[in-house]
């Protein structure tokens, strides 16, 4: 973990470059047009459950098991984010968070600033009330990968690759 | 005997040459991301303390956990099913799927399903089970075992890969490269998860204060077939089980380092199921995610299997404490040459397969490759809950020796070896394990039993009844030893009155019998620097005994070390130590076989040469007063002095005398004592040592005089190069002149 140094917010950066996953910051306002021009078509996608903040027209958000079977990118919200791993915490819906982001080739996550958390215990703390209540996460950093085919391939069973938007609170200017 | 000796080393051959170059590669490039992973994390040491407390609090407390996993897990809706072992464990999940009446099980990877056996028991039911982990599938095509317990088909090159695909699947072009591969089978797989009836997955961890079942994946293959089918078992050890979330924390700081050498892996699923996601059910392609009411069914199956029993065992209990990250196999010398199919048992690979072999299959599955353990201890600062996984595989061998027949041991053999350990002990570890003795006589009787032990029809015998290769030299014993020496000369030139410091110098079997130069050396440089040196009689350390798992025989020699030490000891003067392997003795493995108060008092009390020499030096000793460089020197230290982090004072002490240093990073020579001498090991031993071979062929080193700290080290060294090598201190001494 060579991203001890920095803000928050770099050492996520930093820590999700190292996979290739890029992180396109935005606002609340200016969100949806940022996802609109991340994702490739065909979209599906959860409601993001952020105040103010929407997903573009061109997100499907009442996927069935073809469309994201024929769906080339999924949208989610994360929970939060770990900034020295660089993992976005992905909360399994009933609308179906889970296989969005895991059947599609690209995952877009969309991740609060505020929800960044430093490290590994501190996400954990998070996490404990969570699944106490029944909740079941993913964390998850950077694509799925393998190497059983004898060398490191990026999208095993899960999608080949992953943008996570990070939106600021409105009128801030930290970092 | 001898031709199941003789079997096994065709067998080592045959995978040395089939599976060798696949494993070798995997493994040591894990290895090398694990030693970069770990040095980047600020609190590695303190994480793995943490993590080692959890696990030892959770064994401690198992009972209640179980409860209260039971408890967790039922009221969030799912069940849990306490197995007593694989049988009681397959016929509960027959009946699940029976019920559920499923034609496809999908599985993610879990190596207990692979101890349960589960895939055979429930195809005899006509299931058709699918492993979906690609490395799995891979060896479900091929109908292999796994060699790895964390990349189960590492002995498989991409070449072979291709090959077995284009055979079994005939492509319409054939496959190639690792991305054609991976595209085959993540589609194909993914045909046979959209309709697969029931998922099982295993467990990392499981929380009891949640009942959250922990994976940690990269594929996203455990997420489907957590997801995508309606019924979701998960099978797992009942040591899984930690008692809170926040608990699994440094866990999962610390398993994909240790791993594979990734900070953490593409997914740690924590579900708490029965999960809220909706199934993706291909037989009702339109109806929207949302739209659906599923009725989810979730359960935990918990394996006993011996477990409870390993718990109670004061000796192997920490095999429990293991979370399968496969470090101790990745670091392994033996294990990167010939891979788990040779260094594993029925289920499990590595080091620590030895401990969970023995506790879950038994001791006839352990025994099959205990041997392959020569106690190195390179894995012990690798294990991120610091096992000592070279105790647990100390300890078996202790207890198969003890279960051998009786009957092949006679009177001479009896004078030869005269051990504490029972007659049916393998000749071959009888032979080694009394070093000391067979020292003194070779010593007694020189030159004429080195003219004796080196014919052909010795040589041929030794083979044949004890298993010596005879490819290898044996020791030649000089008749003057180290101690008759320092008798004939009046002792020490220093005085102790007046002496910096004083020390006593423990001369091993080795260095007082064979070696004796190198005890020569280390005299004089430690008169050089003057302290009074004094040479008692102390028995063997028990090293070579330990190594054949002779624990009542080592323990005999820790007392009798420890007894002809302690006069010395009281009078405040330090025990220096020229072998490695016997420091390690003193500091770590007497902690096992003495009372705590003499084991810590040796072990605070004893000093590795150079070590020593380094402290004598920090403390105002000149060291113009040895023999200084620049000659260029290529450095092996010993396996056991890295696993104690002394092998610094010898490249410090090397460099402050002006010598240019070049150290191999090899991690072990392959000769591990008696190891490399036993006809089974010879060609695996080779095989190993062939890299310390080829670092010091290669251009930086191949003119440098050769170092090596350790007496086995030097022998493979010995029979690696062309040039001898010599121990360092011999480099450093002052001049023979100054014995006089
Ligand atoms: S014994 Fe330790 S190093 Fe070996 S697999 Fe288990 S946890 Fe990892």
């Amino acid at each position: 973990m060579s991203h001890a140094s920095g803000s928050i917010v770099e050492r996520f950066t930093s820590a999700l470059a190292d996979l290739d996953v890029p992180v396109t910051r935005t606002t609340p306002t200016d969100c949806a047009a940022t996802i609109a021009g991340i994702v490739a078509e065909p979209v599906v996608g959860v409601e993001l459950p952020f105040e103010g903040v929407t997903l573009p027209g061109v997100v499907d958000t009442d996927p069935s098991p073809s469309s994201l079977e024929a769906a080339r990118t999924g949208v989610t919200p994360a929970s939060f984010g770990i900034a020295d791993y660089g993992s976005v915490a992905l909360t399994a819906t009933p609308d179906g968070s889970e296989p969005v982001s895991l059947f599609v080739d690209r995952h877009v996550a969309v991740l609060r600033r505020r929800d960044l958390l430093p490290d590994m215990p501190t996400a954990f703390e998070r996490l404990g009330p969570a699944l106490r209540a029944g909740d079941s996460v993913v964390l998850a950093t950077g694509p799925s990968a393998t190497a059983d085919m004898g060398e490191l391939v990026r999208g095993a069973h899960g999608p080949k690759e992953v943008h996570v938007v990070l939106v600021d609170d409105e009128g801030a200017t930290d970092e | 005997m001898s031709s199941s000796r003789e079997e096994r080393a065709a067998r080592i051959r045959h995978l040395l040459d089939t599976e060798g170059s696949a494993v070798g590669e995997n493994t040591r490039g894990f290895n090398r991301g694990r030693y970069d992973a770990v040095a980047d994390l600020e609190a590695y040491e303190s994480l793995k303390d943490r993590a080692r407390a959890i696990k030892a609090d959770a064994i401690a407390d198992l009972p209640a956990l179980v409860e209260s996993v039971t408890e967790a897990v039922e009221s969030n809706g799912g069940t849990v099913y306490l197995a007593d072992d694989a049988d009681d464990a397959n016929r509960y999940i027959r009946e699940v799927v029976a019920d559920r009446d499923a034609d496809r099980l999908v599985k993610s990877k879990s190596m207990t399903s692979e101890e349960l056996e589960v895939n055979d028991a429930l195809a005899a039911d006509g299931v058709d089970v699918v492993e979906t982990d690609l490395g799995e599938w891979v060896l479900q095509v091929a109908d292999e075992a796994p060699s790895h317990i964390v990349a189960p088909a590492i002995h498989k090159s991409r070449a072979d890969i291709a090959r077995l695909f284009n055979e079994r699947f005939d492509p319409d072009e054939p496959l190639e490269t690792a991305a054609e591969l991976t595209a085959f089978a993540r589609e194909r797989l993914g045909e046979l998860i959209a309709d697969a009836d029931v998922g099982m997955t295993g467990a990392n961890f499981i929380t009891a204060d949640s009942g959250t079942i922990v994976l940690v994946t990269s594929e996203g293959n455990a997420r489907k077939s957590a997801v995508v089918p309606d019924t979701h078992v998960a099978v797992a050890g009942v040591e899984k089980i930690v008692p809170s979330v926040e608990d699994v924390s440094p866990f999962i700081e610390l398993i994909g380092r240790s791993g594979t050498g990734q900070d953490i892996t593409s997914y740690v699923s924590l579900l708490t199921p029965p999960v809220d996601s909706p199934v993706v059910d291909a037989g009702e392609p339109d109806v929207a995610l949302a739209d659906r009411d599923d009725d989810r069914e979730f359960h935990l199956v918990l394996i006993d299997n011996g477990r409870f029993d390993l718990r109670e065992d004061d000796e192997l209990r920490e095999t429990l404490y293991c979370i399968r990250c496969s470090a101790c196999a990745n670091s392994c010398a033996n294990f990167q040459a010939v891979g788990g199919h040779a260094f594993g048992g029925e289920t499990y690979t590595g080091g620590i397969a030895t401990g969970w072999e023995a506790g879950v299959h038994g001791y006839d599955s352990a025994a099959e490759f205990n041997d392959l353990c020569t106690g190195c201890s390179r894995c012990v600062n690798q294990c991120p809950v610091g096992i000592d996984i070279p105790w647990i595989n100390t300890v078996v061998r202790d207890r198969l020796n003890r279960a051998g027949d009786d009957g092949r041991f006679d009177a001479l053999y009896a004078e030869l070896t005269p051990d504490a350990e029972p007659g049916g002990l393998d000749l071959g570890k009888r032979l080694f394990g009394n070093y000391g003795t067979l020292a003194r006589v070779g010593s007694a009787t020189a030159p004429v039993s080195n003219w004796v032990a080196s014919l052909p029809p010795t040589r041929a015998l030794l083979e044949r009844v004890a298993g010596v290769d005879r490819r290898r030299d044996l020791p030649t014993f000089e008749r003057t030893t180290l101690r008759d020496w320092f008798a004939a000369r009046g002792g020490c030139r220093v005085d102790e009155a007046s002496a910096t410091r004083s020390a006593a110098l423990y001369a091993d079997v080795y260095t007082n019998h064979v070696d004796v130069d190198r005890g020569r050396a280390a005299v004089r440089t430690l008169e050089a620097l003057d302290v009074h040196v004094r040479l008692p009689s102390v028995p063997e350390s028990g090293r070579a005994p330990f190594s054949q798992g002779m624990i009542a025989t080592a323990k005999e020699a820790a007392e009798g070390v420890h007894d002809a030490l302690r006069a010395d000891l009281e009078a405040g003067r330090d025990v220096v130590v020229i072998e490695p392997s016997d420091l390690a003795m003193f500091r770590t493995e007497y902690g096992k076989l003495l009372p705590a108060a003499d084991a810590d008092a040796l072990a605070a009390g004893s000093y590795e040469l150079f070590e020593y020499v380094y402290g004598l030096a920090e403390n105002g000793a000149d060291l113009e007063v040895l023999t200084g460089g620049p000659e260029p020197v290529a450095y092996h230290a010993h396996c056991q002095q890295r696993t104690l982090g002394l092998e610094a004072y010898t490249t410090a002490v090397l460099d402050r005398l002006g010598y240019d240093v070049v150290e191999s990073d090899v991690e072990c020579c392959g000769m591990a004592g008696s190891f490399g001498y036993k006809r089974e090991y010879y060609e695996l031993s080779m095989d190993v040592g062939k890299h310390l071979g080829d670092r010091f062929a290669a251009a930086d080193a191949r003119d440098r005089t050769v170092v090596a700290s350790g007496t086995s080290c030097g022998e493979q060294l010995d029979d690696l190069l062309d040039r001898g090598s010599r121990h360092p201190v011999e480099l450093v001494a002052p001049d023979r002149r100054s014995e006089r």
